[in-house]
């Protein structure tokens, strides 16, 4: 079973997609504040992070940093799912090395676990 | 104030960018042209005053009270054009704060309800249609929130336009397809005329927003026969979009035989939340914004829109592009942001 850690401040919506995603079959775990995100991704190696950029602590750039920085965790395919979607996050998120940037409120629930599934799959 | 800041009010380009209005409604240059319009209005009256009155010292007191008016007539005239300049800023700019607030919630419904609906629920009819109109208004309410967003965007001149060269017709053809059904569930007939044109060098999106919302208005607004009228004497609805090159320009036409737009709110058509008379009167849905951005971005890429209509026969709107672009990025600038798109699609 894949591991996903998903890094977002916002219980409804991490509910709700966690909900989806444990249905097709993956495992969540989850952080609420991105301090808590990184210790996790070091932690239990997740197959992929999905990272909110607005977040208590420590900001989703920071995480994505850090991330990218430490070579347990570098590899980890990360999806940014954020709702900031001026072009100067998208390319800051790009150049730190996110490998998908989503804007939640552009996608419909079912299009976002595809894109989870895709990225799993390739990983 | 600081002797920097001071000097920092002086840049007065940099000054009225700020407040994005016009230069001659900027209130900064006004209160630099006021000033120059006091220094030749005092040395006119003195020259005028020596060759007239006799006595100097009545021709100072005239030229003292007659600058201390415009001085105190310049202030306040600027202050109140800074006032207006500044709320104008604000709310713009809470404009842009209150829609970004407002999307995170309408995902989380969004969401919640398509994990609802997702497969494997069994639902009665009724619950199913709830379902629905409750997807449906989160989806207007998402529509009204991302129209709000592009507004304030277009003010405060922050719109990522992405421009390429493309071509009109392929444009079009999107456009029919994603119109197929409503055009058929309102019974309306398009049409396409048009001989083969240059390719442009625009923003495809942009073009597509515009003649969507056309298109969507021309539907929207088809004229609709009560049961009384028999059915032969129905009209018939139809929409011809038209294209041609027109000296430096492509125009494109869109021409409806539908309700039309009332003579008196004709000059208010493209103006913010307006709404027009008989579209109030038919109920139709709308926020007043369409054509509003439609303009707003047009004027950005060097276009122009328009329209004529009668009411009870049909509007035409048209709009022009220029072949040729009138850039207003830098190459590089745009190529990160193609880069970025390019990013973002690949994912």
């Amino acid at each position: 079973m894949k591991k996903i850690l998903f890094i977002e401040d916002e219980p409804a919506i991490h509910k709700t997609l966690s909900d989806a995603l444990e249905k097709e079959e993956y495992e969540i775990i989850s952080a609420l504040d991105g301090e808590i995100g990184l210790r996790l991704a070091k932690e239990k190696t997740p197959d992929l992070i999905l990272l909110d950029l607005v977040l208590p602590k420590i900001d989703g750039f920071e995480v994505l940093k850090s991330l990218k920085a430490n070579t347990e965790t570098e590899r980890i395919p990360v999806i940014v799912l954020t709702n900031l979607e001026q072009m100067e996050d998208i390319q800051k998120a790009i150049d730190l090395g996110a490998r998908t940037y989503l804007v939640k409120s552009n996608y419909d629930l079912k299009e976002v676990v595809d894109k989870i599934k895709k990225a799993t799959e390739e990983a | 104030m600081t002797l920097r800041d001071f000097f920092l009010r002086l840049n007065v380009a940099e000054e009225c960018k700020k407040y994005s209005t016009p230069l001659w409604q900027c209130p900064q240059f006004l209160f630099l042209m006021m000033g120059w319009l006091i220094i030749v209005s005092v040395v006119a009256s003195f020259a005028i005053g020596r060759r007239y009155i006799a006595d100097p010292q009545i021709t100072l007191l005239l030229i003292l009270a007659l600058s201390g008016v415009l001085l105190s007539i310049a202030f306040i005239i600027t202050r109140s054009f800074e006032q207006l300049a500044e709320a104008n800023r604000l709310k713009t700019e809470f404009i842009s704060i209150v829609s970004h607030q407002l999307r995170s919630p309408l995902t989380n419904l969004k969401w919640g309800l398509d994990y609802l609906m997702g497969e494997g629920a069994a639902r009665n009819q009724q619950e199913i249609s709830y379902f629905h109109i409750l997807k449906e208004n989160i989806g207007r309410m998402h529509e009204l929130v991302n129209d709000l967003l592009t507004v304030s965007r277009v003010e405060q001149g922050t719109f990522p336009f992405q421009e390429k060269e493309f071509e009109l017709e392929e444009v079009i053809k999107q456009v029919l397809v994603e119109f197929q059904s409503a055009s058929h569930a309102s019974n309306v007939e398009i049409r396409v005329e048009g001989k083969r044109i240059p390719k442009l060098y625009n923003d495809p999106s942009l073009v597509r927003h515009v003649l969507g919302n056309l298109l969507d208005n021309a539907i929207r607004y088809a004229w609709k026969d009560g049961e009384a009228v028999p059915r032969e004497n129905r009209r018939e609805n139809r929409i011809i979009i038209r294209y041609f090159t027109e000296g430096q320009n492509v125009r494109v036409e869109v021409e409806d035989n539908g309700v039309g737009i009332p003579a008196y709110d004709q000059k208010y058509i493209f103006q913010k939340f307006f709404r027009s008379s008989n579209a109030v009167r038919r109920q139709t849905e709308g926020s007043g914004l369409g054509l509003f951005i439609v303009k707003s971005l047009l004027e950005k890429t060097g276009g122009a829109i328009g329209f004529h209509s009668t009411e009870n026969k049909g509007s035409t709107f048209w709009f022009t592009l220029p072949v040729s672009s009138k850039t207003h990025f830098t190459s590089k600038a745009r190529q990160e942001m193609s880069r970025a798109k390019a990013e973002q699609e690949r994912a």
